[in-house]
């Protein structure tokens, strides 16, 4: 079966239970599957507000390649603000920074305390800080680690759900933690949608595991299918 | 439609309201990201399910505020938190202090007395110690009396002591601490200089003068309109070219306060006022 295809994916999601039948789906609840379902033949239309906004990344142990890879993908109009969390040492430098910019024609930055959130800009975690998205823009915070992390993907999943809704879109990557399954859920929960890595291609299958273990996958996908399902869910527009 | 985000926004609201009428502690201006994650915290160790019972149990069981107030002042710290800061202090900030015969400088938020052992050991090594007085202020009695205690657990001491040779320290950190079977003691003496005081930035004005205010990773936790109040605060309890440290992430480029400071360190967050 052929699994990156979005038309694919759009077919194997019928309104109603048993849409998983496909293998490409995860059980989407009701409004996940219209939304996934709705996108063919809609115009786009740029005064309509876009129906994401924002999306919200997690990768652990194969992330900095994978992360690459998908922001390699993306085009340079991408028009929703990217928010990051890779597991990473505390010490960690600039260099990632520097190394998802090779890969990006996006801005790529790491995030301050309270910096306003920008549509087409990627912002990167700091190492030793849990980074939240609140109205305003971006919040650190240095309490305990999560789930053995800081950054830790969950924060900044529940931080994006709890301030954006449905308008959130996650997406959970390679991974030797069972990080972000939780976040993963709640997104999932408000409304928002789950993009998951396939594990069989990930570099390290546990954490895409988990989340669909946990029943917090929308969607999985293999990782070169990522990117473009990411630009076609962002010209979607608000329904309503 | 009942919009969980918006029904939980508006029990946040309604909580912080009531503990700053009843209590007259306020958090009204806090980070809701980070403030969110707090609350539910609370509310889960309090074995309940609601933000709104969390705020009958608050306001009518004080020891369940106090349990509440532990939560949001806790700042998980380290000993020389990002060394690279200390280290520019050291190589920056000292030749300027060691101009003053009395140096008067205040650690902001000091939680549980990390940064405070910190820079006391940095300035007994430095020669300054004597000459100065450390106010170590927080808005919490219990995390004042965990900072007095100075008792950390044995297994923090390794990554304390990387930190402690990354930020420049010249001697073997396990001189500054007494192990005591799972703890560490830390020396008393480092105390000798230092006067611990509650004063919470969202509503207490400032008390003194200083040469120099070091509060890292506290304003991250204020959404932009406190901590626009801190710097104004800061700002008129600063002596002129008196230093300012904020932590690694923070900005004072997205305050108002930008053009009053200038950057002593190209890649660390120390300023000196300027105008």
């Amino acid at each position: 079966m052929k699994r990156n295809s979005i038309g694919k994916l759009r077919r194997g999601a019928p309104t109603g239970a048993g849409a998983g039948s496909t293998g490409v789906t995860a059980a989407p609840t009701q409004p996940e599957a219209a939304s996934l379902a709705c996108g063919q033949g809609r115009k786009w239309d740029a005064s309509a507000p876009s129906a994401y906004s924002i999306v919200v990344i997690g990768a652990s142990l194969g992330g900095t390649k994978a992360i690459s890879s998908l922001l390699s993908a993306l085009p340079g109009h991408f028009p929703l603000p990217l928010a990051i969390v890779l597991h990473r040492g505390v010490d960690s430098d600039a260099t990632l920074r520097h190394l998802f910019q090779s890969h990006s024609t996006l801005p790529v930055l790491e995030a301050e305390d309270k910096m306003p959130v920008a549509a087409g800009h990627v912002y990167l975690a700091p190492a030793n800080y849990h980074l939240l998205i609140g109205k305003t823009g971006f919040s650190l915070s240095t309490e305990a680690p999560v789930a053995s992390a800081r950054p830790a993907i969950d924060v900044l999943f529940e931080s994006a759900s709890a301030t954006y809704g449905s308008k959130t879109l996650g997406v959970l990557l390679t991974g030797a933690s069972t990080d972000g399954a939780l976040g993963a859920a709640k997104i999932r929960e408000r409304g928002g949608i789950v993009v998951v890595q396939d594990p069989a291609t990930a570099e390290c299958p546990v954490m895409p595991q988990a989340a669909i273990g946990a029943a917090a996958a929308s969607v999985i996908l293999p990782l070169d299918a990522i990117s473009g399902v990411l630009d076609e869910l962002s010209q979607r527009q608000h329904r309503g | 439609m009942n919009d969980p985000s918006r029904l939980e926004e508006t029990e946040v609201y309604l909580l912080l309201e009531g503990i700053y009428r009843q209590y007259g502690f306020d958090f009204r201006n806090y980070a809701l990201a980070s403030l969110r994650r707090r609350i539910w915290s609370v509310v889960r160790d309090e074995k309940l399910n609601t933000i709104s019972a969390l705020q009958e149990k608050v306001l009518h069981d004080p020891s369940c505020l106090e349990r509440f107030l532990l939560a949001l002042s806790v700042h998980v710290s380290a000993m020389f938190r990002d060394p690279d800061f200390f280290r520019a202090f050291r190589a920056k900030a000292v030749p300027l202090l060691r101009t003053y015969p009395y140096i008067r400088i205040w650690l902001a938020g000091c939680s549980t007395g990390e940064e405070v052992y910190s820079m006391a050991i940095l300035l007994q090594e430095e020669g300054l110690y004597e000459r100065c007085r450390i106010y170590a202020s927080d808005m919490n009695e219990a995390v004042l009396r965990a900072a007095k205690a100075g008792i950390y657990p044995m297994h923090l001491m390794r990554s304390y002591t990387a930190n402690y040779i990354k930020a420049g320290g010249a001697r073997s950190f396990s001189e500054y601490y007494t192990a005591a079977y799972d703890n560490a003691l830390m020396r008393p003496a480092l105390l000798e200089q230092v006067v611990f005081c509650q004063h919470n930035l969202a509503t207490d004005e400032s008390f003194n003068e200083f040469n120099a205010i070091l509060c890292r990773n506290v304003m991250i936790y204020f959404d932009k309109t406190l901590q626009e109040r801190v710097h104004h605060l800061f700002y008129n309890s600063l002596v002129n070219f008196g230093l300012l440290g904020l932590g690694d992430k923070e900005s004072l480029h997205l305050t108002t306060y930008e053009h009053n400071y200038e950057q002593l360190a190209d890649e660390e967050k120390l300023y000196r006022k300027i105008a």
